[in-house]
């Protein structure tokens, strides 16, 4: 459990963003890609830079699941971070940041 | 607690790191503190796959690890620093820039350079040595101003250098000294058929050739050989063999062999006994061994035995005399040698395969009584290589016909007979550069679940050196699973049980038109990055409904319809039929290109490609496009690519048809259909074969009385020609076999399979697919005809539906709550153009 304070940063609308897909916000100078996860209910929101080759892209990913645990894989080189933890899925050694997020009022908002 | 032990290991390349690597793996962080020195300015690279540079491969993939990895696990890794002496009494070393480093114990993994025969000349300029990245950026520099290029020695090394500048589109000369290529390899036999190869590649090889001198001013500008020939060329790559770099060891008094080495006992201790040799650098009884794999071997015992003097438990483990056997992919061409090669002292039989035509030689050794294999030579095809190999080392008992085990495979025959890999036995050693045992490998399949050969690379490490032995993991795996009674079906991913083809019926029976539809009635989970696009191809194949309706299941480069590059930005392709463009369509591209600021680039499919589109100026681009009459050249599809074709009989005095006016009626027939994977085709005017149509999927050649057709052909990683399919067609059924072909090929081919790759695993071959196109075997010719028909009505310019749709324009943004363009994006200029900065 975390104690801390946590900001929300109102986003967008929900029909911004598309059903079993994601799309990028812009914060400030940060891009964090909002994932909405139909399937399964969520959403999900993570950077939007893949560590493999610091590219601004994640939020074109594509959404999946591996085992039932939820995933984006990165247009580039399919790179696939989990969407709960930010770890790479494959066993490789870079991870990605994944931040909270809430749906209020038909608005998306993101803890940062 | 004891004072960590001070190791100090002279020499970062691939075995000084996998030394690091194996002592922190047996002892921990803590037992030691480690310093590495390498005078090379970055850390450690993979040596041996070195030509790939060459073609692409950058440094960073290269890198064994990188700097932070030594940070990480509290390794002082110095880069660009020489140790110049060694001080075996007072137990320190000292560097060039005058630190005094200490130690307990000291590892030389110095390794080699390169043996550069003293002839006069050698050191005009032109003239290179093939060992480090900065030889190759060297060698890649002064290629540019040259057109010949000679390697001098035609060795294993000499080969991968003649292969890095014919890469670099010089002329290539390999000169050798002895009478035949890799002497230390192959026979004379199979030398001789490594030669025809590399002289059908357009290498050109001299042996018994003795360089008397270089000529030229400072810069090189021939070889002139003891024989009195001579050879002009532009610039020479030395390779002639490798020399341990000893010279800190003699320095210091350690003792070191006559023909260079530093001498080490069986537990790679020098004459000191707290220094180590180990690598290039190491003489054992005799040898110095210049592959890897004793390297890491060598690694591997003195990493065991520091950590047991710490430890005080385990068995003192001692290097014994390594096998040579080798296998690698000469410019595209399979070499191996094994065992003993040539079995010069041993009594042996001799069975010999040579097939000329084919390019094939393969040499194997048997013991007189023909029970067991002693070694042998294997040139143009080494598929059995691992297995012939694991016979030697676990003393096999040879079958009933060993001439089976290397006579040709051919299609539709699984290959050596009675030689699987549950033919092994648990101790043989599958992956020798990591020395993982096949009984391992089969403990962690079972005790572990694991399920594909990546599992079994990151579980076992097995696979992540030279990965040689890569396909018999993936044998072990199916082995493995099936005598656990598990199905190795080939399915198309963990969310669904079937075939492509099985998918491909179910979809069409169901009537499912979405992937929500397929994956609720056919499936299970939530789809992944592998099933998604693949559903969606199958949907596209199947309805041909507009495919951005249904985005996010979509590749990303279907996804914006357009291909995605580095920096994430997209290319342009609009379709030009049979590569016929109108003065005002250049002028219109032009404009384009220009008001965007994009990077042109004629594409080898006779279009044109504009590149560093952002996101959202996708549509306004294609807007634009659509105005002057172009339409999507699905360029970003598993589609109809382009119909290349020569100019024809309209305008060419050689042609006999019009290659043109055909190639644009076939373009516009297929385009827009969706497949397996990407269709190109071409169209030539006669049998000069300008358009190169039997490289291409489907490919048609003008002949007096109408068309040649021929199929299944691609270049790509492995090229492979189309084979002649009918002759003299007239134009309706040459297009009526080609529309059956294709159906049959969309229908019943894996996913992401090419028609080449399709056509070798078709049982039955060429002759079968003739029946089935052309006499209509399975009566299916009729329901192709009308599937072809039904896609051909329902075209659409996908990026008109996408320009005209509201709801798909607007996803073409990078922000859902900004107008901005993504603020990263980065560009450098080139040659008066732009291109994105490197990643």
């Amino acid at each position: 459990m975390t104690t801390q304070h946590t900001t929300w940063f109102k986003a967008a609308p929900i029909s911004a963003f598309p059903e079993n897909g994601g799309a990028c916000v812009k914060y400030n100078d940060r891009q964090i890609a909002v994932f909405h996860f139909k399937q399964l209910d969520k959403w999900y929101a993570t950077d939007n830079e893949c560590p493999h080759k610091h590219q601004m892209i994640l939020s074109r990913g594509m959404l999946g699941d591996q085992q039932g645990h939820p995933k984006v894989a990165c247009p580039f080189h399919k790179k696939t971070f989990s969407l709960e933890t930010g770890l790479n899925l494959q066993g490789e050694d870079y991870c990605i940041n994944v931040y909270p997020v809430k749906v209020e009022d038909g608005f998306v908002f993101i803890g940062v | 607690m004891a004072q960590p032990q001070k190791v100090v290991v002279v020499g970062n390349g691939m075995v000084g790191y996998k030394f690091c690597e194996k002592l922190l793996n047996k002892a921990g962080g803590g037992s030691f503190s480690i310093t590495v020195i390498g005078e090379e300015p970055r850390p450690a690279y993979d040596r041996v796959h070195l030509s790939a540079y060459f073609s692409g491969t950058s440094v960073d993939e290269l890198t064994m690890a990188p700097a932070s990895w030594y940070a990480e696990n509290g390794i002082q890794l110095l880069t660009g620093e020489c140790v110049l002496h060694i001080h075996p009494e007072a137990h320190y070393v000292m560097t060039h820039t005058g630190r005094k480093i200490e130690y307990d114990k000291l590892i030389l993994a110095t390794g080699s350079s390169a043996f550069v025969p003293p002839v006069p000349g050698v050191e005009k300029e032109g003239v290179f040595v093939y060992r480090t990245i900065e030889d190759l950026d060297a060698i890649i520099s002064y290629a540019q101003g040259a057109g010949r290029a000679a390697v001098i020695g035609g060795g294993l090394l000499g080969l991968e250098a003649a292969k890095a500048t014919l890469d670099l589109g010089l002329e290539t000369h390999v000169i050798e000294f002895a009478p035949r290529l890799m002497p230390r390899q192959l026979d004379a036999a199979g030398a001789g058929m490594l030669k025809r190869k590399m002289e059908a590649l357009g290498i050109q090889i001299h042996l018994n050739k003795n360089t008397a001198h270089f000529e030229g001013e400072s810069n090189v500008k021939g070889l002139a050989f003891v024989d009195n020939t001579s050879l002009e060329v532009d610039m020479v790559v030395v390779s002639a063999g490798i020399r341990p770099r000893d010279e800190l060891a003699k320095q210091a008094g350690l003792g070191v062999g006559p023909r260079g080495g530093i001498m080490v006992n069986d537990e790679l201790q020098t004459t000191d006994s707290d220094i180590y040799a180990i690598g290039e650098c190491a003489l054992h009884k005799g040898m110095i061994y210049g592959l890897v794999a004793p390297g890491y071997e060598m690694a591997e015992v003195v990493a065991n035995n520091l950590t047991l003097s710490i430890a005080k438990k385990g068995d003192v483990k001692s290097f014994n005399a390594f096998d040579m056997s080798t296998k690698l992919k000469l410019i595209g061409v399979d070499v191996a040698s094994f065992g003993e090669p040539f079995c010069e002292h041993t009594p042996h039989d001799t069975i010999v395969v040579e097939d000329k035509l084919k390019g094939i030689y393969k040499r194997l050794n048997v013991t007189t009584d023909g029970k067991h294999l002693l070694g042998g030579i294997l040139v143009g095809e080494a598929d059995n290589y691992n297995m012939l190999l694991q016979m030697v080392k676990n003393q096999l008992i040879l079958p009933p016909n060993p001439e089976d085990l290397v006579m040709p495979v051919r299609k539709g025959e699984s290959a050596g007979a009675g030689m699987g890999v549950a033919s092994l036995p648990d101790d043989a050693s599958i992956c020798s550069c990591e020395n993982i045992t096949k009984g391992t490998i089969c403990e962690a399949i079972e005790g572990q679940n694991l399920g594909d050969v990546a599992a079994i690379k990151k579980c076992t490490k097995a696979g992540t050196g030279c990965g040689g032995c890569v396909p018999m993991l993936s044998d072990l795996l199916t082995e493995t699973l099936k005598k656990q009674g598990k199905t190795v079906k080939k399915v198309l991913c963990e969310h669904f049980d079937y075939s492509r083809q099985e998918m491909y019926h179910l979809i069409k029976m169901s009537g499912t038109r979405t992937f929500d539809e397929v994956l609720k009635k056919h499936g299970k989970g939530c789809g992944c990055e592998v099933c998604k696009p693949a559903v969606a191809s199958m949907l596209a194949s199947i309805y041909n409904d507009v495919i951005a309706k249904q985005a996010v299941i979509q590749d990303t480069n279907d996804r914006y319809l357009a291909n995605i590059q580095r920096g994430g930005t997209y290319s342009v392709v609009p379709r030009v039929p049979g590569g016929e463009i109108t003065a005002d369509q250049l002028i219109a591209l032009g404009t384009v290109a220009k008001k965007y600021d994009l990077y042109c680039k004629i594409t080898g499919g006779q279009r044109v490609d504009l590149f560093g589109a952002r996101v959202e100026q996708l549509p306004f681009i294609w807007e634009e496009l659509i105005d002057v009459g172009f339409e999507s050249g699905h360029a970003y599809g598993k589609a109809l690519r382009t119909v290349k074709s020569c100019v024809g009989n309209t305008w060419c005095r050689f042609g006999v048809q019009d290659a043109v006016g055909y190639a644009v009626r076939i373009e516009n027939r297929y385009k827009g259909i969706r497949a397996p994977h990407k269709l190109k085709s071409a169209v030539s005017g006669c049998t000069r074969e300008c358009a190169e149509a039997q490289s291409k999927d489907f490919g048609i050649i003008a002949t007096e009385k109408g068309w040649n057709l021929y199929l299944c052909g691609n270049g790509g990683i492995k090229p492979q020609h189309a084979v002649l399919f009918a002759s003299d067609l007239d134009d309706d059924t040459c297009i009526k076999y080609i529309d059956r072909f294709l159906m049959f090929y969309i229908k019943t081919a894996e996913p992401l399979q090419r028609t080449a790759t399709w056509f070798n695993k078709l049982e039955g071959g060429l002759e079968y697919l003739r029946d089935v196109i052309i006499n209509d075997s399975l009566g299916i010719c009729a329901e192709l005809e009308k599937e072809m028909e039904y896609l051909i009505e329902t075209y659409h310019d996908e990026w008109r539906v996408a320009v005209e749709t509201p709801e798909i324009r607007a996803r073409f943004t990078h922000f859902v709550n900004s107008e901005e363009a993504d603020p990263t994006l980065e560009f450098i200029e080139m040659r008066g153009q732009k291109r994105p900065s490197d990643w």
